[in-house]
């Protein structure tokens, strides 16, 4: 048993000991496999700030991973096809800059999630599921049916975008743009939940008409939280795409929602460091188990199944004194 | 555009809608009685499509593949329930997403360590294979009318079980108050898992009757069960009336969709842009409607509760 801020610490230097160990070893493929961690643990990051703090169980934010993955997408292909992305009613040329490239997506997952926030958010309870769950669905068909960006197939980026001064190429380098921006992202959700307007929001969860009697609308809080939510996790999706020089509509598909969510569970909910342990986990079990079986996901589903009947706390739980989040 | 087309479009809407209907009534009904969000909904159809398949290859009986669909999904439906949904009704929604999530795992991969990731082949019977000729001259393929006319029937069942049996109204009791048809003696814990093996046992009849005309193949089932949670968002939760609706509602959206929105569209802009961008906005004319109806009346149509 330890502290959990210990655990935060450990879990943290080893994102940073495990690739430099790998560069100096010349394993560039476990410097793909941490990134892929580290993106995934941004993107359930984006969702804990629904989910842990806000109580909103969205099964479609796979929408605004999707959706970061193809501005990237559309964005960079305009970039490789030197064709201007629109031209009416002004221009607009693509880019293989990063940093726009984040900003887009950020902006178009953000304005998803406001849309899709206004009006699932008028539910709750079973209803939100099945209404996020929904979106999702209609996001995926929009996607396949979209001929002019690959439709089923997809969309290739042939060369991987750039950051100015450094070479993204490079394995190293780009796991050192997500870990850095993750670690951005982490800081920020920790100060949204110590913030007022992440206590208001923890209050909605746990007693909305309270929260309405100290004369805060429960609704906005939670759209705002909807609306942050998603911006991390396009963000992520951006990097996704961009770590695979690929985008295709199963990042909007519904079994990218429930990877998300599972990140969340096997690390711990509502804690800080819960997605990033549970992305940890996540990758080391594709890796480890999909060598041994094809059907791997069978122990995933049970693995998770005993999770959620056995071990309420998550992974954190298990390992940190500290036993239930939310204290 | 002719009217014969119109009519078979209205009739593939209609077929559509009711096998909805089987996958969205048990749906309702699981949540209306024991307040659960079943994801793994859609790997009980998928496994009555699977039973029925085998049992089709095996004896060549279309009959018996019913029956097999039907025994095989209530089976399933009533091990899963005991085993791990029990443990979930007094958890919170994001226990019971996770939990269902975790057996559309276990039930997809174990079914295609099962049979294969190749696609299995349900063949409709001789005797209801060929099209028809309707009133007016249209063809139309019997075996599609015999699903239209199947679906009826037990929609006609569900409302004749749910409205006038005594388990009907242990059923209907069970969502309005368990804890006061627990303490009249009722076995709630055995009204459960009967709710839960009809619920299996309706989403099998769907996934049998529909795998014939389309391939049976792991993960059939979750595009049918997101269809089927908006029809219920659009219907309204725990309301089998509402549920019949939505589910035809959508299904002709879906259909009809797909035919008319390019051609109106081909009206307004040039026949190219027309089909493509007709056919992306027809992919997402039912779920339009689901936001449409979220405005206008966030219960759905029928529902009594949010």
């Amino acid at each position: 048993m330890m502290q959990e801020r210990t655990l935060n610490a450990l879990v943290l230097a080893g994102l940073i000991a495990i690739p430099l160990f790998a560069y100096v070893t010349d394993e560039p493929f476990t410097i793909t496999l941490a990134t892929r961690t580290v993106i995934l643990a941004m993107a359930a990051v984006g969702l804990n700030i629904a989910l842990g703090l806000g109580g909103l169980v969205s099964l479609g934010h796979a929408v605004f991973f999707g959706l970061g993955g193809y501005a990237m997408g559309l964005l960079a292909y305009h970039a490789q096809t030197y064709t201007p992305l629109m031209e009416v009613p002004f221009l607009i040329e693509g880019t293989k800059s990063m940093p726009v490239i984040w900003l887009v997506a950020v902006i178009v997952s953000a304005f998803a999630a406001l849309i899709i926030g206004y009006l699932s958010l008028r539910t709750s309870g079973g209803y939100f599921i099945m209404i996020t769950l929904a979106f999702g669905q209609m996001f995926f068909f929009f996607a396949i049916s979209w001929s002019a960006y690959g439709g089923e197939d997809g969309l290739s980026i042939y060369v991987r975008n750039g950051f100015p001064g450094l070479n993204t190429l490079d394995p190293i380098q780009f796991y050192a743009i997500c870990l850095t921006l993750l670690a951005i992202v982490l800081w920020f959700a920790s100060r949204l939940a110590c913030s007022p307007f992440g206590l208001a929001l923890n209050a909605a969860r746990q007693s909305p008409d309270r929260v309405r009697a100290m004369g805060l609308d429960p609704f906005r809080l939670r759209l705002v939280a909807f609306v942050v939510s998603g911006a991390i996790t396009g963000l992520a999706g951006a990097l996704f795409a961009d770590l695979n020089r690929f985008v295709s509509p199963a990042m909007f598909s519904w079994q990218m929602s429930g990877e998300i969510m599972i990140l969340i569970i096997l690390g711990g909910t509502g804690r800080l460091y819960g997605p990033v342990l549970g992305a940890i986990v996540f990758v080391t079990l594709e890796h480890t188990l999909g060598d041994i079986s094809d059907y791997w996901l069978i122990f995933l589903g049970l693995l998770l199944l005993a999770v959620v009947l056995f071990a309420k706390g998550g992974l954190i739980g298990a390992l940190s004194s500290r036993r239930t989040a939310h204290g | 555009m002719s009217l014969v087309l119109i009519a078979e479009q209205v009739l593939n809407g209609l077929q559509f809608g009711v096998m909805l209907f089987l996958m969205a009534a048990g749906l309702s009904l699981i949540f209306g009685v024991m307040g659960l969000i079943n994801l793994a909904h859609g790997s009980l159809y998928m496994i009555g499509a699977f039973c029925a398949a085998a049992v089709a290859g095996a004896t060549g009986s279309f009959v018996l593949a019913l029956m097999a669909a039907l025994a095989g999904a209530a089976v399933a439906g009533a091990l899963v329930e005991v085993l791990v949904i029990r443990r979930l009704y007094n958890k919170d929604h994001l226990d019971q997403v996770l939990a269902t999530f975790a057996l559309i795992l276990i039930f997809s991969e174990g079914t295609r360590w099962l049979f294969g990731s190749f696609p299995l082949y349900l063949n409709v019977p001789d005797i209801l294979s060929g099209p028809v000729t309707l009133p007016g001259g249209i063809q139309y393929p019997l075996y599609r009318l015999v699903l239209i006319g199947a679906g009826l029937a037990v929609a006609g069942g569900l409302f004749w079980l749910i409205s006038k049996t005594r388990i009907g109204i242990q059923i209907r009791a069970g969502e309005n108050d368990r804890e006061m048809i627990a303490a009249l003696g009722v076995d709630i814990g055995r009204l459960y898992t009967l709710v839960f093996a009809l619920g299996a046992a309706l989403a099998g009849l769907a996934g049998a009757l529909v795998g014939a005309i389309q391939s049976v193949q792991v993960g059939m089932g979750e595009p049918v069960l997101i269809l089927a949670f908006v029809v219920i968002v659009i219907g309204g939760i725990g309301s089998i009336k509402g549920a019949f609706l939505g589910a035809l509602l959508v299904g002709l959206t879906n259909t009809l969709g797909g035919i008319f929105l390019p051609e109106a569209l081909k009206l307004m802009i040039e026949p190219a842009a027309a089909t493509s961008i007709g056919a992306s906005l027809a992919s997402m004319a039912i779920y339009i409607l689901m936001a449409v109806v979220l405005v206008l009346k966030p219960t759905g149509l029928f529902g009594a509760r949010a």
